[in-house]
């Protein structure tokens, strides 16, 4: 029998705030354990929740960047439930009024189509801290420091067929909420998380199937093999005449099994209700408006742009706006010498390599655009040729080199000296009779030859057309 | 006059005008704890040394002219779930037992700035729950009336330390008439300022929603001249409310000649002791006798508020007291396998039984399946109620009700009954579910002598009001200037 798969996905995106969801405590990443905590974080008796309004600008933010609609009364609820990193007890969330509901976005499909996913609704609430187990002292401490960072939740309806629109959506979403500043989309800093719900479905039957709840999945690969990993375990159990339990499962992406942490029964009850230490929030239509009036282009519509404005092919526009990062840098540094087709060229073909190369996500980039843009001039104006220049560009992704000093310092500059170029030439010619005897006898490959001999007596420094046409000026 | 008579506004004014030393002062209400503990038992922890080195920086202070407020130099008391920086607040529970706080409540802070001279910390029901200040880890407080006798709670140790002569002013907290009611039984006034007008930082919630902090006095100018220090907008508290403190002169000098006074017949029939309603109604004939309007009306929604308000306060608490857990401070259980049996000793060996039966309670009504029976609809007669007095406050400016039920009952008497206990709370329950503010003041004594107390509550901000009315009724009335006689007299008790 043949399956299909439907998937939901809850993803938690830490909000780039400066400070905390209710207290001035900072946000930054690390620290030394419980350095950046207050009374106020780690839920002590008397210390009470004051909403940083940043947060809600936040939200709506993403909320208007994902085409949802605004809640602009809303409410936060207590989620009740014991565990030693909720420091209250309870987390202060969003259940019976959230701040953004009903947007979605567009998506690729397997066969290159398009589809939209809906967004439920995106909440905010506060993030816990962590545990720190020491298996030589066999006990567990609590770092508090993440206690109360803003996240929000962003709650997909069950639209997903296949793990590849998953990515798509996850790499689409990361891009908008990168681009519109409310969150720097680490994965490897915990500031996105997926949350996978799957179930499976013989194809053609209406009714969902009995779904999972994936947590903890940390790489959008480690997602990719986790819906194939759980989807054929659900499809073997239906096909053993087993059922589907719905729990809550954890994937791990080293053994590429999921394992049981509860099932439905043993659900925890949450008992939300709404946190009467904090008033409604309410969003005024000002607000709103001065958010999408400031909201920065986002990257459908700046593809688009690309594509028509500065004629990008399709493919590499979308590639650029795929990342804030590469958008930075292609606009800056087009902002700086021009010429967006040449630099988009540049970034699709040099810094892709390098990138992928060295192992980096684009967001580890670390390339000047004034560096970048004058490397570009110089190939532009043959002050250094092609070749050169992509050395140059390796030497300033690793080193952080001044292109410009850099090809001072190491004598790259092109010969454009064209008695300095004939004379090596000619001389290139007297010590290869042979070559030019076959070229004269009509092997266009002796020319490539002697190209190749000619520039190398110049150190690769000349213009390749300079010493192309003194070739045929002697020899033709 | 005695410096122990004096109510904290005549002896501020002494302290200001050199006549009395803060230290003096400090001293004398020393004397009284030491004289008057053995048998009341209003603090959970005094400290005879901190408080007089605190009397001499005051000193210093107001020598210098660095403090106009005119409580600066009294000798006053805090309740144990206000949080004290430096000082242990234990809520007179096992699980806050040595708890120390790192940060003051914004009362305490305001007043601390003002030049209070704190001498200790008053016993509570164990976190505020109680009507009887038996529930207490450290034991029960007494009524200084009558040492059998249950002083009311929760802010049990407030009101006898002021009825005792140990402090001349207290802070009491009030989630439902846990500043009224004791007040009462000891023969002090006290106010519940309405929700908001007092920040909430720092006291260790019960119920979010209800909680108030609020002074207990000998008079209603001293509770009026608190309520001018700590009736502060504070942005740290999301329901804090800028609003305007009562003003003191205004209070002082201010008359009920045309105040229009609603008596609510519902709060006059069953359950209402005889001796309390023929001295209450007798309080509104003062009112009258000195210019007010008295009309009854009808209020039927009362007979909602105790179940409204066991249902709200329940819940909110079942949320506010999981977070000891064990895990950060206070009470840990010493031996656990695991983090559940950590979680379930630490809980079980921690909270005293009403405090369990509370946090049962609320978790029952928060619990799927059972939210909408009881929460929500709980928050629905909430609004009812809040109608109810609104219509109400369309007509009067002021309701004139009992306090409590009862006088003062015998420590024991209702300890197996948590039903009757919480029925005691009927009058004063509804006051917090929709926020109002309401000052009980002595209006006279039963057969047994043990004080009875009037109850007035007014509109949203409207202490001034209420103060105003209670200070005209003290200045033709003497029940406030009684004190336990038998048991005590100038500074040396028993």
């Amino acid at each position: 029998m043949n399956y299909e798969m439907v998937l939901g996905l809850e993803v938690h995106v830490e909000l780039a705030t400066k400070t905390k969801i209710f207290c001035s405590c900072t946000t930054e990443f690390g620290g030394d354990p419980n350095t950046h905590c207050c009374e106020v974080c780690t839920g002590q008796p008397g210390a009470l929740p004051v909403l940083n309004r940043k947060v809600v600008e936040y939200s709506v933010r993403a909320g208007l960047a994902t085409g949802c609609s605004i809640t602009q009364r809303c409410k936060f609820d207590r989620k009740n439930y014991f565990y030693p990193d909720l420091p209250k007890a309870y987390q202060i969330s969003q259940l019976y009024l959230p701040i953004c509901h009903d947007g979605g976005i567009e998506v690729e499909t397997e066969d290159g189509g398009k589809k939209i996913i809906g967004i439920k609704e995106i909440h905010m609430e506060e993030d816990a801290g962590k545990l720190v187990h020491d298996p030589w002292e066999e006990c567990s401490l609590v770092d508090y420091n993440r206690c109360g960072v803003p996240l929000i939740e962003i709650v997909s309806q069950p639209d997903f067929r296949s793990a590849h629109e998953v990515i798509s959506y996850l790499e689409r979403l990361k891009a908008i909420l990168q681009f519109v500043g409310v969150s720097d989309c680490k994965m490897q800093e915990g500031s996105l998380r997926a949350d996978v719900n799957l179930s499976v479905r013989p194809v053609g039957q209406k009714e969902f199937g009995t779904r999972t709840e994936m947590k903890n999945i940390n790489s959008f690969k480690a997602i990719a093999r986790a819906i194939a990993g759980e989807s054929q375990r659900q499809i073997e159990l239906l096909e053993e005449g087993k059922r589907v339990i719905q729990e809550t499962r954890r994937w791990d992406d080293n053994k590429g099994a999921s394992f049981a942490m509860r099932s439905k029964e043993n659900a925890q009850d949450y008992k939300y209700f709404p946190d009467p230490d904090l008033t409604p929030v309410m969003i005024s239509d000002e607000m709103i408006d001065e958010i999408r009036r400031t909201m920065p282009e986002l990257p459908e519509p700046k593809k688009q742009r690309y594509v028509k404005e500065y004629g990008l092919p399709e493919y590499d526009a979308s590639i650029l706006t795929g990342s804030k990062y590469l958008v930075q840098l292609f606009e800056q540094t087009v902002a700086l010498c021009g010429n967006p087709k040449e630099v988009s060229n540049w970034i699709m073909g040099d810094v892709m390599m390098l990138l992928k190369n060295s192992g980096k996500d684009a967001e580890e980039l670390d390339l000047s655009p004034a560096g970048f843009a004058s490397l570009i001039t110089m190939v532009q104006k043959g002050s250094i040729n092609r070749t050169v220049g992509k050395k140059v560009l390796a030497a300033m992704f690793s080193d952080k080199v001044d292109p410009e000093q850099y090809v001072r310092e190491n004598g790259l500059e092109a010969v454009n000296d064209d008695a300095a170029i004939r004379k090596a030439v000619e001389e290139v010619l007297a010590q290869n009779e042979k070559s030019v005897t076959e070229y004269k006898s009509g092997k266009e490959k002796a020319l490539q030859f002697l190209m190749g001999q000619s520039m190398r007596a110049l150190r690769g420094k000349a213009n390749p057309q300079t010493i192309t046409a003194i070739l045929h000026e002697l020899l033709d | 006059m005695e410096l122990l008579d004096l109510t904290a506004l005549q002896l501020g004014q002494k302290i200001k005008s050199g006549e009395i030393g803060v230290r003096e002062a400090a001293a004398a209400s020393i004397s009284r704890i030491r004289a008057a503990e053995p048998a009341v038992h209003s603090f959970v922890s005094f400290n005879e040394e901190a408080a007089l080195t605190r009397a001499d920086e005051i000193q210093k202070k107001i020598d210098a002219g660095e403090l106009s407020s005119p409580l600066a130099g009294v000798p006053m008391a805090v309740k144990d779930n206000i949080c004290t920086k430096g000082v242990a607040t234990t809520c007179s529970s096992r699980m806050l037992e040595n708890f120390v706080p790192t940060y003051s409540a914004n009362a305490w802070h305001l007043l601390e700035n003002a030049g209070a001279v704190m001498l200790g910390k008053t016993n509570l029901d164990e976190f505020a729950m109680g009507s009887t200040t038996e529930t207490s880890y450290f034991g029960a407080t007494r009524n200084p009336w009558d040492p059998s006798r249950v002083p009311g709670g929760s802010s049990g140790g407030s009101a006898a330390a002021v009825a005792a002569g140990e402090a001349f002013y207290t802070l009491g907290s009030d989630t439902g008439g846990s500043i009224r009611q004791p007040a009462a039984f000891c023969g002090v006034t006290g106010i519940k300022p309405t929700y908001g007008s007092v920040s909430r930082y720092g006291l260790v919630a019960f119920a979010s929603s209800l909680d108030q902090i609020g002074p207990i006095g000998r008079d209603a100018a001293d509770c009026a001249a608190v309520l001018a220090e700590i009736m502060k907008h504070d942005r740290r508290d999301s329901t804090s409310v800028p609003t305007a403190a009562p003003g003191l002169s205004a209070v002082q000098n201010g008359s009920v000649k045309g105040m229009k006074i609603g008596i609510p017949k519902n709060f006059y029939g069953e359950g209402l002791d005889s001796e309390v309603r023929d001295t209450i109604l007798k309080a509104a004939e003062q009112f009258r006798a000195m210019g007010a309007e008295l009309e009854e009306f009808e209020m039927p929604i009362v007979k909602y508020a105790v179940p409204t308000y066991y249902i709200l306060a329940t819940a909110e608490a079942s949320s506010n007291l999981a977070r000891y857990d064990g895990v950060k401070y206070g009470y840990r259980a010493k031996d656990y396998a695991d983090l559940a049996e950590l979680y379930t000793k630490t809980r079980s060996e921690g909270f005293g039984m009403e405090v369990k039966r509370r946090i049962l309670l609320g978790c029952f009504v928060l619990s799927s399946g059972y939210y909408d029976a009881y929460y929500l609809k709980a928050l629905k007669v909430r609004a009812l109620i809040k109608q109810a007095f609104d219509r109400a406050f369309e007509k009067y400016d002021m309701i004139l009700a009992p306090t409590a039920p009862t006088t003062a009952y015998k420590i024991g008497e209702n300890t197996g009954d948590p039903l009757k206990l919480y029925l005691g709370d009927i009058y004063t329950a509804m006051i917090n579910i929709v926020g109002l503010p309401a000052l009980t003041a002595p209006c006279g004594f039963d057969a047994k002598g043990l004080p009875v107390g009037m109850q007035l509550i007014g509109r949203p901000f409207g202490e001034e009001v209420l103060l105003t009315a209670a200070c005209a009724y003290q200045r033709e009335t003497d029940f406030h200037r009684r004190r336990p006689s038998a048991f005590l007299k100038g500074g040396d008790a028993q």
